[in-house]
Order: C-alpha cells, then structure tokens, then sequence
C-alpha cells in the first residue's frame, strides 16, 4: 500500500510540473508583459522598464522560469494588487472558509448521494425510483448562482429561517480559523451553532450537483453489480439479504462512485466561487472573483496553482480508496 | 424416496410486450442419493433455466415456475424466501458455468469459501477461515494456505472453478449441481475438474446434476442421462443403455456428432442439420420434425408423449431402430 502511494506521488510531480509551465506562459503572454499587467492603467514605458528589472523580467527566460519555480517553492506569490497584503497571507486567511464550505458540501452530497442512489436501484422502477430519477436530472441541470439565489430567497428572506449570507453572526476568537471549529476549541457552542446555520444554505446550493451526480452513478453501478454472476452466486450459497447487500453488491457498486467523488471534489473548487459570490462567503472563490474582477495577477497566478495542486491530492486520494476498495488495483502492475 | 424429485416443472418466462416464452416445459426426473444425473442438450434447451428453478434462483419477476420439486420430502417451490435461503447453500450447493465472473472480485477466496461455513455451520470467524483452507487443500489448490488470502483475479482459470466447487461443496451439500462447469475451461484442465467433481461425489451420499451439452462429459460421469429438447425432455436411459443405444433421433444425431473412442476408425462426424427454434412449437406436433431424418406425417400432428419403452423413457413417434444403430454406423 505504501509503495502504492508513493509511485502515485511520484506520477503527479510531471503533472504538476506541466501546469506551473502552464501558469508561467500565461502570465508571460499578458498583453504588454506580466509588468504592464501588474501596473494596470498607471503604466508608462519608464514604469514598466523599472518594474521588469525589479523582477527580473530583462533575464533570460530559462532564469525567470527558475526563479518563478523557486518563488513557488517557498511560497512567495508576491502582493496583491487589490488589497496591498502578501498574497499567501490572504489565502491563508481565506483557506478555512472555503474548505468549511466545500468538506460540507462534499459530506452532503455523498451521505445522502448514496443511500438514495441505492435505495433507488433497490426499488427500480416506484415511485421513488422514478421521483428521484427526475430531481437528479433538474439538479444537474441547475445553475448553482440560481440555485443560491432561490435557496437565499425562500429560506432567509421569505420565512427567515436561515442567514442569508456570511460566515457567522458574532464568531468565536479565532484561533483555527474554522468557524466551526473555533466555537468547539472556546467551549462557545453558541457561536458553533451560528457558524452551522450560516454554513447550511450555501454547503446546499453547492452539494447539489455532487449530490444529484452522486445518486445517479450509485443508482446506475448498484443495477449493473444487482445483474453480476456473483451475486447469483452469493444467493447460492444462502447468504442473508443484508450481506449479500453489504458485502456483495454495495462493495462492487462502490467503485465507479468513488471515481466521481473524485470528480466532482475537482468540479466543487469551480462550483465555489459562484456560491461564495451569492452568500458573500469570503473563501477562496471570493478571492478568485474578486481577483478576476480587479485582474489582480499576482492573485490569480497563486489560487490557479493551489486549485491544480488540491486537484492532484483529491485524485491521489481517490486513487488510494479505490486501491482499499478494488484488490486487482492494488497488485496490479 | 428419491432425494429430488421434479414434477412437471415448467418455467414461462413473460415481460411486457413480448409474448410469453416456454423455456421448461413440464419436466421430470428424479434423483437417487448418491447419484449422478446428466441434463443434457444443445445451447437454449432449458437446462439453465431448469437448475436454477431448483435452486429458486430465478428472477422473482418475469419468470413464472409452476410443477413440484420435492426435495427429501420438503416442497422448495412453497418455501418462504428464509426457508429457501437455510437450504441453499447447507443442502443445495451449486457451480456455475463462468469461474471468474462468478466469484466476487473484491473479497478473498477465502472470505467466499468462509462466508458459507459462517452461515451454516453457525462457525465462528477462525473456524470458518481454517475450514476454508481444509476446502481449498481439498479441491486440489496448491499451498492452500496462501492462496485463501487471494483474490479471483489472482488464480488461474482452472484454480478458480476449483475455488468455486469449494464453495459449494463447502457445508457438505446433499445435492450438487453442476452447470457447464468447464465449458469456459481448457481442454486439459476441462478432465482435470470433471474428475475433481466425480471424486468428490464418488462413494459419498452427495448426489449430483450435470449440468452439459456435452455427451464426451455425461459418459465418464453420470448413473442416468436426460436429453433435453425445446425445454422437454425427450429420451431418459442408464448411460450405458443410452451410449450403446440411442433411440431417439435427435440422441442418436448428438451421439454421432461427437468423435468417440468405440466407433470404427475412420467413421465420420455427422452434425445434426439446423438449431434449436426459438419459441418451442412442441403444441401440435413435434419441435425436432424440422430437423428429424424418421419424421413421419404424425408428428407434424400430435405431440409425442414421455412414454416408457425398451427399458428406458422416449418421447418420439417413429424411434431409431436398435439394428439401424448398428446399421448406421457400418454404413460408415
Ligand atoms: N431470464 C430470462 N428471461 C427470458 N428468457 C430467458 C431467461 N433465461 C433464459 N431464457 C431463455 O430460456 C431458454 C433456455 O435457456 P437456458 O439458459 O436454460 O438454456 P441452456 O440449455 O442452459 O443453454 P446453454 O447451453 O446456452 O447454457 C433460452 O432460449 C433463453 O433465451
Ligand atoms: S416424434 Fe417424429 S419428428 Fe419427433 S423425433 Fe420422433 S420421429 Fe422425429
Ligand atoms: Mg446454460
């Protein structure tokens, strides 16, 4: 299993290494360079000239790209342009939120994701399987800034059930930086309370598609495993219902399902700048849109690195449940 | 008292939209504790369908089973699902066709093997895992010790339908049954579990199917053979009376279409001309006139009935002489 993880680790440094390419080109094929970029509209020829020779813009391209590596390495992204703060401050600042928001989802989508996919496989072709079917496809079909929109409407403004927007109404002392979390550490459930009411609408609006994804592919793999010889075979020998559930089906319909988690963790990263837009979550997609915005380039070239880097783990990580799951994968080559 | 004894079993498979299909048709037979019964007949026949019937294993919706199969005395087709459930597996133990789709791809060899024993001899973990290498050392499973801790994917071919006899023979079953069981198999590891089965089952109470359609496996094997036709059974003899005297045209056509260590030298293969029709037109006459060299006027009329006749059970109007047997193969 080690050895497993460790020649998974060594697969990702090429992937890696391509997207940092990636990033340096296009930040070197911005109209009138990464200088004029960085000034914006206060640019004049003088500005530039001086900014390139601060950073090292008149070396060679090979020296920029090692130096660009090496600034990577040691986590220097530079400042923001719209704040003025060290970029790595600010998503150090702003990690917690997003991770808050998309663990959340993320639990949503695939504790509910499952059992109502199976459930649907189970009774194929009721009323529920049929119900469900149907939601799922409205809810892939949805977009998560409507959806936010709808949810923030109904659940905050008309029967004020909910906040509408933000982290927390009071917050604990920081001290992790998880909302959650922070209550817990200061014994003030109070303000863990708050921080999960402020966290259901927008962990909601952006679970819905993992979810609706989720159910399908479990519904789909629970179906085609249900036909498989060896579940004829488990009925042979006499084996309970549950087991045969537990140990036969679920076990083997698991293993596409894991392969979408995957996915949709990727697609969550994406999904999250739209819902921290709509509830003023102020995460990483918050920083990406604001960023956007104010083409703020220092800003963007960190988060673009982060969101391929998180990319990697998540896939790393699937790749190691899918070993615990699957054996052929596990001694295979 | 016979240990299974089948009456008039059929199995109507109906869907929506598509007009019912008679995939058993009013089958019997019976079998002795101890003994070995050969099903056998070509591709579509009904020999599946009418083993799973037996082990309650087909579909709960579409397929209709009507009949008896008494089992020692117990009606299985009236037994609740928990009932069923206590039997297979305890009394009833069967081998399928395909060893590697059979077998869970995700569990070990030995946890499949274990799973039984824990179910049915109520064993603990411990003892269900060392009974699950006693089973493996006993199908002939080299270093069956490492190998419970494998997965399918890791056997051969052979190891695996090995693995899965295992399996069902684990709790001791009274009744195997054995569908095709090599026919996914090697031709030399095909006689190597075929004699696996046979001394697994010789000189023991536990009675056993064979499940083939093919007569080459019946003949080393089986007390008695029931040919089946377009789900019936046509022809019902002791092996040996069958193999030195098939009565019905379309045994006599099989027997002479597999090459056999007893004919003449130089006799050739005769295949039986067309296959079996789809929707079995037994109403009215019978299924086998299309492609019957003895079919008379009478038998594109009445359905021939299972009749007993020269020691044996014949459903045909028009029988292949004993001298034309002989004849038969001297024109050759
Ligand atoms: N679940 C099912 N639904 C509808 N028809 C079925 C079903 N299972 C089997 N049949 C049909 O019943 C007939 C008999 O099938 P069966 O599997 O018993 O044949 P067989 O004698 O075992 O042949 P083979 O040598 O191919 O295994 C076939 O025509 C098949 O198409
Ligand atoms: S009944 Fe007639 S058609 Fe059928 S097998 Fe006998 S001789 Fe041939
Ligand atoms: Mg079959």
């Amino acid at each position: 299993m080690l050895r497993f993880i460790v020649r998974r680790l060594i697969q990702a440094i090429p992937t890696l290494f391509i997207l940092s390419l990636l990033v340096f080109a296009w930040l070197r094929s911005l109209p009138g360079g990464p200088a004029a970029a960085l000034l914006g509209e206060r640019q004049t020829a003088e500005s530039i000239a001086r900014l390139n020779a601060a950073m090292g813009l008149d070396q060679p391209i090979y020296v920029q790209y090692i130096k660009f590596l090496g600034r990577i390495f040691t986590g220097d992204f530079g400042t923001s342009t719209v704040s003025g703060d060290p970029v790595m401050a600010e998503i150090r600042r702003s990690f917690p939120a997003t991770i808050e928001l998309g663990l959340c989802a993320l639990i949503l989508a695939v504790l509910f994701g499952i059992p109502f996919g199976y459930l649907a496989a189970r009774r194929r072709g009721s009323f529920f399987d049929n119900a469900t079917v149907i939601s799922t496809l409205v809810g892939v079909a949805i977009p998560v800034f409507f959806l936010g929109f709808l949810l923030k409407y109904i659940f905050a403004n008309q029967f004020r059930l909910l906040p509408p927007s933000g982290r927390y109404a009071v917050g604990a002392p920081d001290i992790t930086g998880f909302a959650t979390l922070d209550g817990l550490l200061t014994g003030d459930l109070a303000a863990t309370s708050d921080a999960l009411l402020h966290l259901v609408l927008p962990a909601a609006a952006l679970a819905t598609i993992p979810f609706a994804v989720i159910v399908r592919i479990t519904r789909a793999s629970v179906l085609d495993v249900m036909d498989e010889d060896f579940v004829r075979t488990a009925e042979s020998k006499g084996l309970t219902t549950p087991v045969i559930r537990r140990r036969h089906v679920l076990r083997n319909a698991l293993l596409p399902v894991a392969t979408t988690i995957g996915l949709q963790t990727g697609l969550l990263l994406a999904g999250a700048v739209l819902t921290e837009k709509v509830f003023v979550w102020r995460g990483l997609g918050w920083l990406l849109a604001t960023g956007i915005e104010q083409r703020d380039y220092p800003r963007l070239q960190a988060l673009i690195l982060l969101a391929a880097g998180v990319y990697v783990l998540v896939n790393l990580l699937v790749d190691i449940s899918y070993a615990i799951i699957d054996p052929r994968v596990r001694v295979g080559r | 008292m016979p240990l299974l004894d089948v009456r008039d079993l059929s199995v109507v498979f109906k869907r929506k939209g598509t007009a019912p299909f008679t995939a058993v048709d009013n089958v019997s037979f019976a079998v002795e504790p101890g003994q070995t019964v050969g099903l056998v007949g070509e591709s579509g026949s009904g020999k599946s369908v009418t083993s799973l019937a037996v082990m309650g294993l087909l579909p709960k919706r579409g397929a209709h089973v009507t009949g008896s199969v008494n089992f020692d005395g117990t009606e299985l087709l009236s037994l609740s699902m928990k009932e069923l459930r206590n039997r297979r597996g305890r009394d009833l133990g069967m081998v399928f066709q395909d060893p590697m789709s059979s077998l869970n791809p995700v569990i070990t060899v030995g946890r499949q093997i274990s799973e039984v024993l824990q179910r049915h001899r109520g064993q603990d973990r411990k003892e269900a895992d060392a009974g699950a290498v006693a089973m493996l050392d006993q199908v002939g499973i080299p270093d069956p010790a490492r190998r419970v801790g494998e997965y399918p994917h890791q056997l051969s071919g052979g190891m695996r339908q090995r693995a899965l006899i295992a399996i069902a023979l684990a709790c001791r079953p009274r009744l195997l049954i054995a569908d095709e069981p090599t026919t996914a198999l090697d031709v030399t590891i095909q006689a190597q579990i075929l004699k696996l089965l046979a001394d697994l089952v010789r000189g023991t109470e536990t009675a056993m199917i064979m499940i083939t359609h093919d007569l080459g496996v019946v003949a080393g094997l089986c007390d008695e053979v029931n040919v089946m036709y377009g789900g019936k059974i046509v022809e019902r003899a002791e092996r040996h009376r069958l193999f030195a005297e098939p009565r019905h045209p379309y045994t006599h056509g099989l027997l002479r279409s597999i090459p056999r260590l007893d004919a003449p030298r130089g006799e050739k293969l005769v295949p039986i001309k067309g296959s079996v029709v789809d929707n079995i037109p037994w109403e009215g006459g019978c299924a086998f006139a299309p492609r019957c060299p003895n079919a008379l006027q009478r038998c594109r009329q009445v359905m021939p009935e299972l009749e007993p006749e020269d020691a044996r059970h014949l459903r045909c109007h028009n029988p292949v002489q004993p001298a034309a047997v002989a004849e038969g193969r001297a024109e050759r």
